[in-house]
Parts: structure tokens; sequence; C-alpha cells
């Protein structure tokens, strides 16, 4: 009977199958090593931070007898004077600063003076002498700080950024108004990401019906001028960009040479969101023209002028007909321009100024300039559960081995 | 296109003609304005009066002269290629391998293979670069050429499995099964009949591939040091710190050999029998 | 096609491009880097000291460029990938890294004399010295504009820049609280002798932050050194706080037209610091030593207008190299500049840079 089936349908022998598991098997090592596990890392970073207790494992253990009202007693505070003065030697000191300073603002530089005085301290009870050093060693507040800067394990930098804060209590409550960061930007992420693949899909639709519509030989003339972008470096692209919005640049040239903007009435279009949003849709069109286009093809023309012939308008025959016949395309493209815009980053850090900042640009900063490196993991920690899931969905609805490329 | 019959639809169709030719004019023309002004004589971003007149004094190849005269430049473009070529080929030879495996639908766990492969392509690359700095930092992989290979092979890899599975699912596996009968080893089979046939494929997904290391500027940033400067990390010091048109010029550079790659695609791709698809 | 015989072809090329990329480029015999603040500052130094020193020891100097603060010393210290050796920093970020443990001590290097026997010790001005860096020049950070952007009067005081209903337009600003909590107390009538003692209260902080928010949707903030004076050529903004030597070299190499106010300009010390850990930690000491000669800090005074950080240096300060101006006029510490400035509270600074950088980066957030 398999004499009578498309060949292609008899099975492979059982080794095949597993034959082809182990061709595939040399790039998921490669892929587990060289980039799922750096994931990993990054999400383990996240939870897990042993700096501070390694730093001061005496004064920890100690402060674990504390009640946490009033101040601990004596023997903290010399075990906390010898940690913080051997940690200086060893150079660890600016880290456990910066991770107390991050709980309690203010504490970095009370331990790093600290540091630098204990040198020459006298013998004899060291809670007064720090004290005396600097108030702040007076303050329960100081050794909440330091306590839960000790633990290894902590959910304290998602909290962190989710805009909550955790009390010494252990109750969670919401950041003061002025300190809530994070959920705008997430949001504001969505909503420009949001925004992005909407101007795409309105701009991306009409030509690649028209391309879908033309003689191939037109077609494929069409289609080049789409792959143009898609093919040239994203920083050349950024670089256009600037060129044509700034202030001086050739749009406001042209806006003055046209009499239409005043020489002192040119527009600021860079250096801010409406820079990231032209700049992001310029990049990320081609993502959306191609699906579309290839819906599209698979559509026979005959089916709008069948419903032209029938006296539909050619509007109706467009939302009746043709349009529920592009959903595919129109999810797919969607989808991917949306993943992809969620998580961009280069573009909104050249050309987006202040106010044209994205949740990835924050990641950046926690990595790169206030190196609150738990923070920035946590941050990525969230953004990577808002894109697996946009992931599995774009699987579940076009499935990832239909994804090809220009 | 049937041809419009009343007066409004003609109307209508000019419009729509018109606001296509809008949405090509958005992509291509921000691209091609950047190739006269890296001729500017003067040191701006704008056309100066003389370059509207054709004034041959305001051209000038003088960025161009600063581009070969400046270390910087070629010793970054001497990074690009070599981080490059070497993350394509390493990128290619298990990419390609993998797709063999993965061309077979009853491979077990294929979908979510698949899944794991394609992963580095849409992960946010803000995401990737940092897990990448603390990990190779832990190996010692930070700051080395090793490092930013295995970097950009790991984020070009989706490219090769995705444009080579494309070639295999055209591909007829009874000329496999033929070459099997008549005696030919799988290794045998493999180089004489299906390599040459999905070749078009492999070489385009490389081409991708090198497109991907070659544009790659935020692992770079994260992991790479100063004897690792790449020409997109050299230009974003550019754009970020000292705009001089010698950028344009790099870009006017990287145009021409976008344009390269894309029609060497587009080529290899006429030959495949392939027409070109994206979803 | 001939497939195969591109196959072997391309193994070659695969194996040599790996044992090239395995073996990276040849290290020269002994090299150090250096980060610096990039543009025409680092070229002044890279002609002023780092080519006479690689002349005298043979030891090649790489530059580096950063835009000042600790984070990317600290991320190597912390990584431990240290890959710079030497770090031209600001004061306030020497004293940081030091209790940071970011730096290594340079208090027990040997600084030469001056040029007439002078002891090193005497030679320099006072306060510019600290255990992990060593002073080199003096600096200042004044605002500039392009005279083309204003018709009628042109902006003479620092309470100007933030004036914008005289002078409308966008202005360019560093993005740290540094130097620009001054510059708004300065502006909002604090006389120069009571900002720091403003600062030190959280009044004080508030009537600066209050200050920068009449300019702050105005302002195009910069990072890099060498912005201000691009962007006060592409006309991106009207007014720009500045370098001084950068707009200098802008002036002189480039002619453009920009007008320096040095009203309330605020005066800091340039030092350079030794990162912890550095591999090179004996030839870093060694350029370190010998970028506080007196000739290494006029080498750098021929070419921007920073001056020197010895007083055997002023009076020996001559013309700019390549263009023959006479460089005293133009450096920061000449009398007139001198009349209303500011002398940078470093000591304030690195007790509280924490602090007001959280509080300016979500400032800038809102």
């Amino acid at each position: 009977m398999s004499q009578r089936l498309a060949p292609e349908s008899v099975p492979l022998p059982r080794t095949g199958r597993w034959r082809s598991a182990g061709l595939a098997l040399p790039l998921l090592l490669f892929i587990g090593a060289a980039f799922l596990a750096p994931l990993a890392s990054m999400l383990t970073r996240s939870v897990y931070d042993p700096r501070v207790a390694d730093a001061l494992p005496q004064t920890l253990e100690r402060l674990g007898e504390w009640d946490g009202s009033g101040l601990p007693g004596e023997a903290v505070y010399e075990a906390a004077a010898r940690e913080i003065l051997s940690a200086r030697g060893e150079r660890t000191l600016g880290q456990v600063a910066s991770s107390v300073n991050r709980i309690r603002s203010g504490l970095r530089s009370v331990l790093t003076r600290s540091g630098r005085k204990l040198r020459g301290a006298p013998d004899g009870p060291k809670r007064d002498f720090l004290i005396g050093l600097d108030p702040a060693w007076g303050e329960a507040e100081t050794w909440h700080a330091i306590r839960s800067a000790g633990e290894r394990v902590t959910f304290r930098h998602y909290l962190n950024a989710l805009d909550l804060d955790r009390r010494p209590g252990g109750q969670v409550v919401r950041q003061p108004e002025e300190r809530r960061i994070y959920l705008p930007l997430l949001w504001r992420t969505l909503v420009v990401s949001l925004g992005i693949t909407g101007l795409c899909l309105l701009l991306g639709y009409p030509i690649a019906y028209l391309m879908a519509n033309s003689p191939p030989r037109r077609a494929n003339w069409l289609l080049l001028l789409v792959l143009v972008p898609f093919w040239t470096s994203l920083l050349v692209r950024t670089t256009s960009w600037i060129v044509l919005l700034q202030t001086q640049g050739v749009v406001n040239d042209l806006g003055v040479a046209l009499g239409l903007l005043a020489e002192d009435g040119r527009i600021a279009m860079i250096y801010n969101m409406t820079g990231t949003f032209v700049a992001m849709t310029h990049v990320l069109l081609p993502f959306m023209v191609l699906p579309l286009y290839s819906v599209m093809r698979g559509i026979p023309p005959v089916h709008m002028s069948a419903a032209a012939s029938l006296g539909a308008s050619p509007l109706r025959a467009w939302r009746r007909v043709y349009w529920p016949q592009t959903l595919p395309g129109v999810g797919a493209g969607s989808l991917l321009v949306f993943i992809l815009a969620i998580g961009y980053y280069i573009t909104p850090a050249l050309v987006g100024g202040r106010t044209g900042q994205l949740i990835s640009n924050m990641i950046a900063y926690h990595m790169q300039t206030s190196l609150n490196w738990g923070l920035a993991a946590a941050l990525g920690g969230v953004l990577l559960v808002c894109v697996t899931a946009l992931y599995l969905l774009y699987d579940r609805l076009v499935g990832i081995e239909r994804m090809r490329l220009g | 296109m049937s041809s419009p019959r009343s007066p409004a639809e003609r109307v209508g169709r000019w419009l729509f003609l018109a606001f296509c030719a809008a949405v090509f004019v958005f992509l291509v023309a921000p691209i091609l304005v950047i190739v006269p002004l890296s001729f500017n004589a003067e040191p701006y971003f704008t056309f100066t009066e003389g370059m509207l007149r054709f004034d041959s004094e305001a051209y000038s190849l003088r960025w161009y002269r600063d581009i070969f005269a400046d270390e910087k430049w070629t010793r970054a473009l001497a990074n690009s290629l070599v981080i490059g070529v070497s993350a394509t080929l390493l990128a290619t030879s298990l990419g390609t391998l993998a797709a063999l495996g993965l061309a077979n639908s009853a491979m077990p766990g294929r979908r979510f293979a698949m899944g794991l492969l394609i992963s580095p392509m849409v992960t946010p690359v803000i995401i990737s670069a940092a897990g990448m700095f603390f990990f190779y930092s832990n190996l010692g992989l930070a700051q080395t050429h090793l490092g930013l290979i295995l970097a950009h092979a790991a984020l070009g890899t989706p490219f090769v499995v995705i444009t080579v599975t494309a070639t295999l699912s055209g591909f007829d596996a009874n000329l496999m099964r033929a070459a099997a009968s008549l005696g030919a080893g799988p290794l045998r089979s493999f180089r004489r009949v299906q390599l040459p046939l999905i070749a078009p494929g492999v070489f385009s997904g490389a081409l991708f591939a090198f497109a991907t290391s070659f544009d790659e500027v935020v692992v770079v940033l994260f992991l790479g040091g100063l004897e690792q400067r790449t020409i997109p990390r050299q230009m974003w010091a550019g754009i970020r710190e000292q705009i001089s048109p010698t950028i344009l010029a790099v870009a006017t550079f990287l145009i021409a050999f976008a344009l390269l790659l894309l029609f060497t695609v587009a080529w290899l791709r006429r030959r495949s029998g392939q027409t070109p698809t994206a979803a | 096609m001939s497939f195969r015989g591109n196959a072997r072809a391309l193994r070659i090329a695969a194996l040599a491009l790996l044992a090239a990329a395995a073996a990276g480029p040849a290290p020269a015999e002994e090299a150090l880097t250096v980060a610096s603040w990039g543009g025409s500052y680092a070229r002044a130094c890279a002609k002023g000291y780092h080519a006479p020193f690689t002349a005298e020891t043979g030891i090649e100097v790489r530059l580096d460029d950063y835009n000042g603060g600790l984070a990317q010393v600290r991320a190597q210290v912390e990584t431990g990938n240290v890959y710079w050796d030497v770090i031209d920093l600001e004061i306030a970020d020497a004293i940081r890294g030091c209790d940071e443990g970011l730096l290594e001590p340079v208090d027990d290097l040997e600084l030469p004399a001056a040029p007439d026997g002078t002891p090193a010790e005497e030679d320099f001005y006072p306060d510019t010295q600290t255990e992990c860096g060593v002073g080199t020049l003096f600096y200042s950070t004044i605002y500039a504009y392009h005279p083309e952007s204003f018709s009628g009067e042109k902006p003479a005081t620092l309470a100007d820049f933030f004036d914008l209903e005289k002078f409308p337009g966008r202005r360019g600003m560093r993005r740290v609280p540094y130097v620009n909590l001054e510059f708004a107390l300065i502006a909002d009538g604090v006389p120069l002798d009571q900002v720091y003692a403003t600062l030190d209260t959280p009044e004080g902080v508030d009537r600066a932050f209050r200050k920068l928010d009449t300019l702050k949707s105005q302002i195009v903030w910069w990072e890099a050194g060498a912005q201000p004076p691009q962007m006060l050529a592409d006309r991106e903004v009207v007014m720009s706080t500045a370098y001084n030597g950068r707009i200098f070299n802008a002036q002189i190499l480039e002619n453009q037209p920009f007008v320096i106010v040095w009203d309330g300009q605020v005066l800091d010390i340039g030092q350079l610091g030794i990162v912890a850990g550095s591999p090179n930690l004996e030839a870093a000491r060694r350029f370190v030593t010998f970028a506080t000669r007196t000739e290494s800090m006029l080498g750098v005074a021929r070419h921007i207008a920073y001056g020197p950080a010895r007083r055997s240096g002023t009076p020996l300060v001559s013309t700019h190299q390549e263009t023959g101006v006479d460089m005293r006029p133009h450096m920061p510490t000449t009398p007139e500049h001198l009349s209303r400035s500011l002398q940078n509270d470093w000591e304030w600074w690195s007790d509280n840079a924490d602090e007001m950088n959280e509080r300016f980066s979500a400032w800038l957030a809102r």
C-alpha cells in the first residue's frame, strides 16, 4: 500500500528521526551555551546577589539576632567596623556600599567614608565611634538597609522594577508617586510599540496590495525598494533620520525654502518621541510589508472582481472579501513588528533624546551607568516575559517555522 | 487590476497610487539623501547653497580621504571583517546542519527545538547583550575577538536555519532516496546531491548571518574593548559624540554594500527557483 | 558553479580567519590604555605628552574615549576585566573611586620637580592632589552661544542662559547634575560664595531643580565634550554649556564665531588616576609621573586652552601650536575670567554625587 502514497509521506525509519535530531544537536548545544546560558545568568542575577553577604558575614549573622527596633548591640558595631575595614582592604567596600545605597540612598558615602576613617580608629567600643563618624550609624534604618542588602536571594529587584517597595516589616507598598518610573515606562513602551505597529500597517498594507497586484516584473522591482532599507545598516538609517529631521536638517530646510515654516519656527522632530516614532516605523516597515505581500499574492484577484461584478462598491468588496483573507498576514506582520518594537534599543538611544526613551534604554542605563545590575536584570526579566508571551502567541497563530526572510 | 470605471474610482485609484508612491519615498529617500551629502565640502549635515547650484567647488572627496587616512576606521573594518566572517562560518555550518535535521518533520521535539533556535532573533538584543556581558566576563571572553565571534554566531544562526529550512522544504527527498538506492553513503549523497541543490539557500543564509554581525552594535558595546571596535561601533561613537560628515561617507559605503548583498540574495533566490516571500 | 571548488576555498579561508581571530591583532611590545574625554582634548593630550612619553620610554599609548563618571571603571573592576590602565577624571570621581577601591593610590609617586628645581609639593597649586589622583590642569565649564542666533542683544550673564523670554531657543546642557545645579543657583541669584552652602540644604537643592525645571522643555542634553560645539555649529541649540577648551578649538581651528560667556564659570581640576588591578601598573605609574612634568602640562596648553596645575607652568604658557594664537587670554585662570567664577567644591560632590545623580535621573525620566 505504501506504493500508492506520495513519496514524501513515507515515514523515514526511526533511526532517521534520531539522526535528524543528532544533526540539530550541535546547534542546540551551541545556542544553549552561547545564548541561553547568558540569559540564565542574567535572570540569576535578578534574584541572587551574594556580594554583601560575603563581605559582611559576621555583621549579618549578629544582625539576625536584632529585633529590629532600637539600635543593635555593640557586637554588631564591632563586627561591622572590622568587616568594613577588611572590605576596604580587599576592594569590595565599593560594591557593598553601592548595594546598601540602593536600598537607602545616601549610605554609600557613609560606608566609604567610614572605611576611610576606620583605618586609624582607636581601640575600644565601636558603637560610639561609628555614630561619632556619621549620625547615620545611630539610625535603625541604616541597619535595616544593611540587613536587606545582605540577603543572598531576594525579590527586591523585581519589586523595584514594578515600582514597589518592601517595608522593614515585610509589607509591600507602592513607591511614592515621584519615584514610580518603570511601570509608566513599560506602559509607554507598549503604547508606542502599538502605535508604530498601527502606523506600519497603515503604510504597509497599501504597498503590499500594490505589489501583489502588479505584474511580476514590476512587483520584483517594488520588492527591491522595500528590501533596500531592510538590508541597509541600522546605524546608516538612523544617521539619515538625524540628517533629515534635525532643526537645521533637510526637512526643516525644505519647509523654510517652501515658505511653510518661518526661519525661527523650525520644528523639533528629533531627539524626542517624534524622532523615535518616525525612525522606528521606517526600520520596522519591511517586517510588516513582507508577510502581508506573501499572503496577498496567494489571493486570486478574481475574488475582488467577482465581488465587484455582483455590484459591490470597491470599498465594500474590499472589506467583505479581501480584508478577511489578508488577516493571517496582518496578524503575522503586526506581531513581528510589535515584538521587535518593544525590545528596541539603538534607535531610541540615538534619536530619542530625553522623552523618546523606551524600556530597553532604561535597562542599558542600569547596565552601564548606574551599574544596578540586579535591577537591570529584573527589568530584562520583565521584558523577556512580555516578549516570550508574544513569541508563543506568534508560534500559535503563525507558526515559527513559517517565518521567512525577504 | 481591473481598470476603474467611474471618475470617482479613477480619482480613488490615483490617490491610492500617490499614497503608495509616498510610502516608497519614505522607505528609500532617507537612505539616498545621505549619498550626496557625503560629498559636501563643508563640515555640515545639510545641503549648502553651492551644492544646490551644483557648484563643483561645493563638492569634495575630503571625507572619503578621512576614512582611509584614519587608522580607527581601517582597523574597525578589519575587526568587522574578521568577526563577521568567522561568525558567519560558524553560524552557517551549525545552522545548515541543524536545518537538515529540522527538515525532517518526524524529528523528536522538533517544534520546541525550532522555537529555541529562532529565539535569538526575537529576543531584545539589549537582554542578550546584558546576559552575554555577565556570562562571557566570567569565562574571560569579554574584550576578546573570540567572545564576539561566538556572540554574533549565536545571533546569526536563526537566519541560516530559516533560509535553509525554507530551501529544504522545496527539496525532493526522493533524490536522496535515489542516491541511497544507487549505493551512495549518506555523507556522499549529501555532498553530491543535496548540498548543490540547497547551496543558494545556504549562501543567502550566510549573507544574512554576515549582515547581522556586520550591523551589530549593542553586543559590541557591552562585550568589546578598544581592540574589538567594529564599523558599527565606530559609527555609534560618531553619531553620539563626534558627528562629522565622515560618518556619511562610511554610510555611503555601507549602502553600496547593502545593495550588493540585496542583489546577491535576490539572484540566489532566482537560481534556487524560490520566489521572494516572507511571513 | 563549481561548488566543490568553492567549498575548498571556503574551508581554507575559514581556517585562516579562525586562526587570525584566535590570535587577534598582534600585541605591541608594551602598551598602555588611557581613557580620556575624546575629541580635541584627547588629541591635545596625545600631542602634548603621550607622544613624547612614547618617544622617551617606547611604551605605546592607546586612547579610549569616555564621558566621565565611574561606571565603566566600576564595571571593569567588578567583573575582573580591567582593560583601562590610566584614566583622566574629575576630581570628585577620583576621591569616590579611591574610597570604593576602584583606583590605585598614587600619593606615593615621586613627582618631578619644576624646571627651576622647585620641589613638586611646593610647585603644584593647592588642593590639586588627592590620594588616588594627580592634578594636571585647570579647565572650566562655561556656556557659549552662536552670535547669529540672536539679532539684537547678546547673552552676557549666566542668568541670561536661563532667560527664555529674552533669549528664546533650545539650550545644550551636560546630562549630569554636576555643575548644572551650581549654574541654576547662580542664575537664580545665589551669591557665588553661597552656592555650596545653599546646595548643602534640602531647600537649596529643591531650588536648583526648580530653576532647571523652567528650562527643562528647551534643553538638549549632551554627554561628550565634543557635542556642544557641534550642536552650536549645526544650530541645533542657540547656546550650550561646554568645556572652555572645546569652544576655543572650534573658534580657532574651525573658524566658528562662537562666543564664550565667562560669567559664573565653574573652575575644575583635571586629574589622572590608575585603575585598580591595571595589568600594566608600573608603566601606568611612569606615565602618570611623566604627565605631571611642567613640560607635559605646557604641551597640552599648546593645543587646548587648559591651564597647567603647577605654578611653574603658568608664566610659560605660550601660543597655540598650529595657529600661533596667544593662549593666555583664553585660559580659564586668566584674571579677568576669574572675577565671577566658582571653584568646584569636589568634597561636596564626592559626598553627595550619588544622591544627586539619583535625583537627577528621576527628574529627567519624569
